[in-house]
């Protein structure tokens, strides 16, 4: 049988989103088999900073009964010697049975799944995928809602930020439509805006928050980098206006729920987290089903 | 009709060649293009003749490329097709066209353009060619997905 790999939300059909997220939801009510991955090895291969994504990667296999390994900081492996991830995939792939990858360069994981003799899963690659997260995005959303005839808003750095792209591109095989709102020269590219609408998917772009709150289902909230302005004081102007704010909410439909890819900076108010939209947290945890599920899919 | 006949009926531009082939059809003003895409440099060995901009019933005007001693191989056909999807292939022996093609779009070409994307694995040191697939929107590269819309001849490599 082939070697299964998970490097893009692309990748899936719709079918295949929905039966991962089945699993996600039986294993969230402890439905599973704790020794499901017993006596299998995990390498974890990031090349960039994590927080959330390695840890619940970390506890996902742990919590199937099984381990992992890791490098610890990319200065400490032999990349910083100037080995390929070419190579460094061949040999990883003689200590573990999957390996999960974060590289910061584009396609990192498509390369390294051609490479590896175990299963590749893409913990994100630069400014391209990152499939877990998506699974998780939209979990979080199943989990308030049935993801079918819905708005979803998309704010904040539509770009650059690959979690907003996998979302999107996710989302166009469900009855979706999408709004977004970003700042200017952060818009979504016209490729993906293309690629969507040739799906079938509408999109309205909309110039102001207070102008979208009430229209939507789900408010995906994205970090906007202040590197990506050309000043300090254009930045505060946008995210402030950008703000979501327990005053702004009570424009919102009741059943909104709001979601962040996490870290905030200043998106969201902290107010807002005791407010019952708030889903960010949630979403944040339901990362270790979710990534239970995959590692099962690739691992069993 | 032979590649004299075309020769005549362009008043001649260039002369026949006794073993080859002949790219007759390109799009006008493609021709350089279609030498950069079959890697014919200024160091590489064949004889080169290209005739531009030459009147045609057809389109208009159109390009010829007659490359001596050297037959085309399919892969190397069908990448004209992504700048020049008219042009037609001749095989020239002992001064007779021996095979007569078309081109046809390839789904997935490799290690002819490079991915515009700077940050993308393929631009870096790796052990790998580029990787695209021929799509109705363009040339999406395997690794990150990019496009590249228009421009192609820019990225060859």
């Amino acid at each position: 049988m082939a070697t299964r790999h998970i490097i893009s939300i692309k990748d899936f059909d719709r079918s295949e989103i929905d039966r991962l997220m089945d699993h996600a939801r039986q294993i969230d009510s402890k439905k599973y088999d704790r020794n499901a991955l017993s006596g299998k090895i995990l390498a974890v291969l990031f090349f960039e900073p994590s927080t959330r994504t390695r840890m619940s990667f970390e506890s996902a296999i742990a919590r199937l009964g099984g381990t992992s390994v890791s490098v610890g900081s990319v200065d400490a492996c032999s990349m910083a010697k100037g080995e390929t991830l070419a190579d460094t995939i061949r040999v990883v792939s003689g200590y573990a049975d999957a390996i999960v990858i974060r590289h910061p360069k584009e396609g990192a994981a498509r390369l390294a799944a051609e490479f590896a003799t175990v299963p590749v899963i893409n913990a994100g690659d630069g400014a391209g995928q990152h499939p877990s997260q998506t699974l998780l995005d939209l979990y979080t959303i199943r989990q308030s809602m049935p993801i079918d005839a819905i708005d979803v808003a998309l704010v904040g750095d539509l770009r650059y930020g690959r979690t907003a792209h996998s979302l999107a591109s996710a989302l166009s095989l469900y009855n979706v439509r999408l709004h977004t709102l970003s700042p200017t020269g952060l818009e979504l590219p016209d490729t993906l805006a293309t690629e969507l609408a040739d799906k079938g998917m509408k999109i309205v772009n909309h110039d102001t928050i207070e102008e979208m709150i009430g229209l939507v289902d789900v408010l995906y909230v994205t970090r906007l980098q202040r590197e990506r302005f050309p000043d300090s004081a254009s930045y505060f102007n946008v995210a402030s206006s950008y703000r979501i704010t327990p005053e702004l909410l009570t424009e919102a439909k009741e059943h909104l729920i709001v979601l962040h890819p996490l870290p905030r900076v200043d998106e969201i108010d902290p107010r807002v987290d005791e407010s019952p939209h708030a889903r960010y947290f949630e979403q944040s945890k339901n990362g270790v089903p979710v990534r239970m599920a995959m590692l099962m899919d690739v691992m069993q | 009709m032979t590649h004299t006949e075309a020769g005549e009926n362009e008043g001649l531009l260039v002369r026949r060649i006794r073993n080859g082939t002949v790219i007759d059809h390109i799009e006008g003003g493609e021709a350089l293009n279609v030498v950069k895409i079959l890697g014919i440099t200024g160091t590489t060995q064949e004889a080169l003749s290209i005739a531009t901009n030459v009147p045609s019933r057809n389109m208009g005007r159109k390009d010829i490329v007659k490359l001596t001693n050297r037959e085309l191989s399919k892969e190397e056909v069908d990448r004209i097709a992504l700048i020049s999807p008219h042009a037609s292939i001749n095989i020239i022996r002992n001064f007779k066209v021996c095979e007569k093609k078309g081109v046809e779009i390839p789904t997935v070409i490799e290690g002819l353009v490079r991915c515009p994307n700077p940050g993308c694995i393929s631009n870096t040191n790796e052990p790998i060619r580029s990787k695209f697939r021929v799509l109705p929107t363009g040339l999406h590269c395997h690794y990150c997905d990019w496009v590249i819309a228009k421009d192609l001849t820019s990225y060859i490599l």
